[in-house]
């Protein structure tokens, strides 16, 4: 559901927010591509977490438990970063 | 106290009694000495403030951002080239509403290469939203000093208070300086909003703000401009009955039977009103528009003041370089637009690059108004006064 835009009157002066509105604004929607990761192949090197810029690839106990599509903007970065032998990761067309 | 002082030593001294909490700045003539006299007062711990010194104007003002934001009363000074180094930051303090106050010394923007006064640089910068005081003499820039971190605290926008370059800045006049305990006083704490250092409530600030907001945030600096002129008035009349001295945003001289009239800004001011005085014995019934605050434009007490004669002589010591005068005509020009009486106007550029006027000069053009007056027109609406070949 889209949220009602404020007016001016109603906004805070100055330009301040609360912090850490990036948790509201969802990155996910601007995604072309989409990265695909086989928990099979997967050696949890977290090499792909650490290149990751969005910190999108969601880490628990050292192990990969998948991607946060939320926020994935689906730059690729992870999947040219996952080693060549192991391939864990491919890109595939966004469809929406 | 009476003292002695030019107009960048009484900026200095007001700075010290406000005592704001940063300062940062880079030295630039004319106002080289206000910042170099105030380091000496943190050197030699008379005030408390965080002295930054930064590597170049554009620094200067970003440091007073960070610090304002931060909560702390932020002072810097500086001049034409450095507050055109300034000049992408100016906006965003604006923008942000973080209450900045400048003490500037009005000097020509290059080229050529000048260091005397006229008013193009705070003008170059009318548009970034700051509030801009323009003073006649050494005690009004000193007690404009201290007015203005009131204002710009009560109104949330930043603020620039100009003197005219060497004829203010480094000419010695008299002045009464307030008591030191009392200037605080006057101004009390800034009551902070918000604060980049408080942990416990993180806040963004300077967010991106693209199609769906931008114009909302701006819409609302835009309103802030708007409700500044009676937040001016409140504290020129405070200021006034604590310490006698009282200031209005559109300094009248002799105009109440006033017939020809000349509006202007700065020490010009001061030279005018001993013309009006010469005029004045000669039987002359003449006056003085001073435009003391210049944003916001005090659009109502300047109209009624401009209405009062039949012909306005306005002296633009800038010129907007756009085929359409100085930046004072213009301003007078688009205010009369809606009036029901509008006198005939003649618009003097005058005085750029330090080019001296005299009060023979101005009397000059007192004369030149009465026979515009005479013959009911204006044979030229713009002219250049005081240059040569014209």
């Amino acid at each position: 559901m889209k949220k009602e835009k404020k007016g001016w009157k109603d906004l805070p002066i100055g330009l301040v927010l609360e912090a850490g509105t990036c948790k509201d604004f969802e990155t996910g929607d601007w995604r072309s591509e989409k990265p695909i990761w086989d928990s099979e192949k997967c050696t949890h090197c977290l090499i792909c977490w650490i290149y990751c810029p969005d910190s999108c690839i969601t880490v628990k106990d050292g192990k990969i438990q998948g991607i946060d599509y939320k926020y994935c903007k689906g730059c690729g970065i992870c999947a040219e970063e996952c080693p060549p032998k192991i391939k864990a990761i491919t890109m595939v067309r966004e469809e929406k | 106290m009476i003292v002695a002082r030019t107009g960048n030593e009484a900026m200095a001294e007001a700075m010290r009694q406000i005592n704001p909490d940063v300062v940062a700045a880079y030295p630039i003539t004319p106002a080289t000495e206000i910042v170099q006299l105030f380091s000496k007062f943190v050197h030699d711990g008379i005030v408390d403030t965080e002295f930054v010194p930064v590597e170049s104007e554009h620094s200067a003002c970003s440091a007073c951002c960070g610090a304002s934001a931060a909560g702390a009363r932020v002072m810097t000074s500086t001049s034409s080239q450095g507050l055109a180094l300034m000049h992408e930051i100016l906006f965003i303090a604006a923008g942000l509403r973080l209450p900045i106050v400048i003490c500037l010394v009005n000097r020509s923007l290059s080229s050529p290469i000048n260091i005397h006064c006229d008013h193009s640089d705070t003008l170059a910068s009318r548009d970034a939203g700051w509030l801009q005081i323009y003073t006649e003499n050494v005690q009004e820039a000193y007690d404009t000093t201290i007015q203005l971190i009131k204002i710009a605290e009560q109104a949330l926008l930043p603020g620039i208070v100009s003197t005219d370059a060497f004829i203010i800045s480094h000419g010695m006049e008299r002045v009464e300086l307030i008591d030191d305990k009392d200037v605080p006083k006057f101004l009390g704490e800034r009551k902070v909003q918000y604060s980049l250092l408080d942990v416990d409530n993180p806040i963004t600030i300077g967010c991106l703000d693209l199609q769906d907001y931008f114009f909302e945030h701006k819409r609302s600096e835009i309103d802030a401009m708007d409700h500044v002129l009676p937040i001016i008035e409140k504290v020129q009349k405070e200021f006034g009955d604590k310490f006698g001295r009282y200031y209005s945003t559109v300094d009248e001289y002799k105009m109440d039977d006033a017939e020809i009239a000349i509006m202007a800004m700065g020490s010009t001011g001061g030279t005018a009103k001993v013309a009006v005085e010469r005029m004045r014995e000669k039987g002359k019934k003449v006056g003085l528009v001073r435009c003391r605050v210049y944003r916001p434009f005090p659009e109502k007490a300047m109209l009624k003041a401009l209405t009062k004669v039949k012909v306005l002589g306005i002296m633009d010591r800038s010129d907007t370089l756009s085929a359409l005068g100085g930046h004072l005509y213009n301003d007078a020009r688009s205010i009369l637009y809606e009036s029901d009486t509008r006198p005939l106007i003649k618009n003097y550029i005058y005085g750029l690059g330090g080019r001296d006027i005299s009060i023979e000069e101005i009397e000059k053009i007192y004369e030149e108004l009465f026979d515009i007056q005479k013959s009911g027109k204006v044979d030229k609406n713009i002219v250049y006064f005081g240059v040569r070949g014209e």
